[in-house]
């Protein structure tokens, strides 16, 4: 079998296309690279998904944290806390559970149980607080004398925290927020290893690389696969960001300008 | 609650906190070692801290845990086997085994049980510490950018030599820069902890999940139905005292270091106090 | 010089003790989560089936044995890499297992699997079937018309039964047997598809002599009949 048939076969074998049958025997390397890089789309898409949505309820977390209203502080501290307090691997255990329960009293959370809405919600909610963490520190961090300017301006309110709050910390909340993108995109290959189960053998990268590390007793071959695949991944993440903090920081005179440059450098 | 099983559990805990005891340190040992190298001038060690730094932090920790301690072990054993027993002519792979002449195995075969687990425990700490080192090498490469250039420039003027530039004024002034992100990555190390049993070491997630898990009378004094649920919360709880007691003491670590700096948070931390 | 030639005959000496011994100490890999095959009793030691057969196994080879646990999914590569001496954990002997590994003679006659279910018309046949992953149930599952959900461990594949997540289980009978006897709410249901063949000893291809010490052992228990009372005790199925 050439390794374009092998491609057309199990290339989108994770989403439940192609080949019913995952290979058995004669395990070739095109095999491997391609199941495995099928389940990379689960990945991505819990990842992509999460950060998105994630980003929000970041914002608002952030500005709940800061805020003055007594209970709408504490709320978006224990939320932060808890979800930033606690492995991942105990989130997505306790997570299973109660959507099980609520599964069996209301129809309407069915889909919670399977992982492609509970494992997001999870992450969803774990790339939330960690962000949300992130932003208000940068939040705090913003320099007074930027405000005092605004204030000057006459700029307040909702203008005053779009046009200079807003944009500031997200700036200088970048460089640890791109950090956070890569790690969730890392946690992301913890859902069907310990969360969620599989159905139909459609799962993530992680687990057609254990499905063949289990088959041919050699974790010296899919794991690395699946590390170059992430390397891979956590690289065009880094560009993107990167080509995102550019934006950010098109503003500031040159010289600060480089600076920061170099800083995402580094990660390269 | 208290039979001998139970107290494996107990013994657990002792272990995941010994690992991260020993764990931080080493790391930060990598993590230094790594940043020097990054910031060499020599272009091949330079290449190669960059690339300890990018491939071990592109790579997700599980997927390193599933085949490194593995490959560690048996690299360790190929070095003992080579300076061991130079007159082994067999080949180390046969096939699928992997094997080494008996005085090289690590450890030895014929030692006690306690002495494989710490042996492996050994190796669980070698292998979060290279991971976590490679995160902590950011972090520090990006502290001692951070030091502001002046102040090694002056030092310059006085005629220090590069090293003592590095040890004097760089060294001491980046751990200011470095704070925020180490604690951030204590934070995390404590929770990568449950993935502590793929390293074959058995943690406070293994043992909850195995006492948790429904027991029949047939084998056990104990029978009760599946209260994995109970553990687990006992283990959240557990990780939710342990990190915030880690997050107050590096908050307060760094409000110490950092105070005066005129920021909005100065400000609110005003309006939070009233 | 003198010195150096006497460290040297020391050195060589206790090399060559070590060889003579090269197993002095067999280690028994074993998983500990599947009883009544292999379990952690309340004193935190490996028990079950396999602890009394693998110590007196050892007894008649006249082998030092020590019990250490591994996950089951790396129990394979890390047999290899020569952490332990010997897999007795329950393992059935396949022809993908044996391109890697050697196995005794088994130990059980093929124990089969079952279904266990919720309730008498569970569809086991083309309904949802939990199986752990990993294991000759969860690749059967995957070729019959049945809908496979994997879970990472036993427990959880119980779970999922009575939580209706699945409508069925697939697994070893002997595992099922003492759970269904416990909750009445459980039952076994359809075919007990044959899947694996008799259950035997992992032991690494180039450590023929060991494997063939451990065959002559089981050969031994299985003609004075202790083997069959074993595996009466233990209700493992079949006796020989």
């Amino acid at each position: 079998m050439s390794c374009f048939e092998i491609i057309t076969d199990y290339g989108l074998r994770s989403i439940g296309l192609g080949e019913r049958l995952l290979p058995k025997t004669d395990f070739t390397i095109c095999h491997q690279l391609t199941l495995i890089g099928s389940g990379m789309l689960w990945n991505i898409y819990f990842g992509t998904v999460a950060l998105a949505s994630g980003f929000v309820l970041a914002t608002l977390l952030a500005l709940g944290k800061a805020a003055n209203h007594f209970y709408l502080r504490k709320a978006s501290e224990w939320f932060i806390f808890v979800f930033r307090g606690s492995p991942l691997f105990i989130q997505f255990f306790f997570a299973y559970f109660l959507f099980l329960s609520l599964k069996q009293n209301f129809t309407f959370f069915s889909p919670l149980t399977s992982a492609w809405a509970g494992a997001l919600f999870v992450l969803f909610c774990n790339t939330a607080a960690y962000s949300g963490e992130i932003f208000y520190g940068a939040l705090r961090a913003i320099p007074k004398n930027d405000i005092e300017a605004a204030d000057a301006y006459g700029i307040t309110g909702w203008a005053r925290f779009r046009r200079i709050i807003w944009p500031t910390m997200l700036r200088l909340a970048w460089p640890a927020y791109t950090n956070e993108a890569i790690f969730l995109f890392h946690a992301t290959t913890l859902v069907f290893f310990s969360g969620f189960p599989a159905w139909q053998q459609r799962g993530d990268a992680l687990y057609y690389a254990n499905y063949f590390a289990d088959k041919t007793f050699n974790p010296f071959i899919p794991y690395p696969i699946l590390a170059g695949y992430f390397i891979i991944l956590t690289l065009i993440l880094i560009g993107l960001f990167g080509v995102a903090n550019r934006k950010l920081n098109n503003h500031l005179p040159k010289e600060q300008h480089s600076k920061i440059k170099f800083k995402i450098k580094l990660i390269r | 609650m208290t039979t001998p099983k139970h107290m494996n559990l107990f013994y657990s805990v002792g272990t995941v906190l010994l690992l991260l005891t020993l764990t931080a340190p080493t790391a930060l040992l990598f993590g230094f070692g790594g940043a020097v190298m990054a910031r060499s001038k020599n272009v091949l060690v330079k290449v190669i801290g960059n690339a300890y730094i990018s491939i071990v932090r592109g790579v997700p920790d599980i997927a390193f845990f599933l085949f490194f301690v593995i490959a560690l072990d048996q690299f360790f054993e190929w070095i003992r086997h080579k300076t061991l027993c130079p007159e082994w002519n067999e080949p180390i792979r046969q096939g699928n085994d992997f094997i080494v002449c008996t005085i090289a195995k690590l450890p030895l075969n014929s030692s006690p049980q306690w002495i494989h687990e710490v042996y492996g425990f050994f190796l669980a700490v070698f292998t979060f510490a290279i991971v976590f080192g490679a995160f902590a090498a950011n972090v520090l490469y990006g502290a001692m950018r951070a030091v502001p250039k002046s102040q090694l420039e002056t030092a310059v003027s006085f005629g220090m030599t590069d090293g003592q530039v590095f040890r004097r004024i760089l060294v001491p002034q980046m751990w200011i820069y470095a704070l925020p992100g180490l604690g951030n990555l204590w934070m995390i190390l404590i929770k990568a902890t449950p993935l502590l049993f793929l390293l074959g070491i058995e943690d406070i997630v293994y043992w909850a999940r195995e006492l948790g898990g429904t027991k029949t009378a047939k084998f056990t004094s104990y029978p009760h139905g599946d209260w994995r649920v109970w553990y687990f919360f006992g283990l959240l709880v557990f990780y939710l005292i342990f990190t915030r007691i880690s997050e107050v003491t590096i908050d307060g670590l760094t409000k110490r270091l950092s105070r005066g700096a005129a920021t909005l948070g100065s400000n609110l931390q005003g309006q939070v106090g009233r | 010089m003198k010195k150096l030639i006497m460290s040297t005959l020391i050195w060589g000496l206790t090399a060559g003790f070590s060889l003579a011994g090269s197993h002095s100490v067999i280690r028994m890999g074993t998983e500990g989560a599947y009883p009544p095959w292999n379990f952690v009793d309340d004193n935190g030691e490996v028990a079950g089936f396999e602890r009394e057969l693998g110590d007196e196994l050892c007894k008649r080879a006249e082998l030092n044995c020590e019990w250490v646990l591994n996950d089951w999914d790396s129990i394979i590569p890390n047999l290899v890499s020569g952490n332990y001496d010997t897999i007795i954990a329950g393992m059935s002997i396949t022809d993908d297992r044996k391109e890697k590994i050697d196995f005794t003679t088994n130990y059980t006659q093929p124990d089969p699997s079952s279904y266990l279910a919720a309730s008498e018309g569970a569809n086991w046949s083309t309904g949802v079937i939990a199986a752990q992953s990993n294991t000759i149930q969860a690749a059967y599952i995957a070729e019959t018309g049945a809908t496979l959900v994997e879970f990472a461990t036993p427990e959880e594949t119980i779970a999922a039964v009575r939580n209706g997540e699945a409508d069925a289980v697939l697994a070893d009978d002997s595992y099922l047997k003492p759970i269904a006897a416990e909750d009445s709410g459980l039952m076994f249901v359809g075919d007990r598809p044959l899947i694996g063949g008799g259950v035997g000893m992992g032991i690494r291809k180039s450590d023929a002599e060991l494997r063939d010490k451990f065959t002559a052992a089981i050969e031994s228990m299985k003609a004075d009949g202790t083997l069959n009372a074993l595996i009466t005790k233990w209700e493992i199925g079949e006796t020989f």
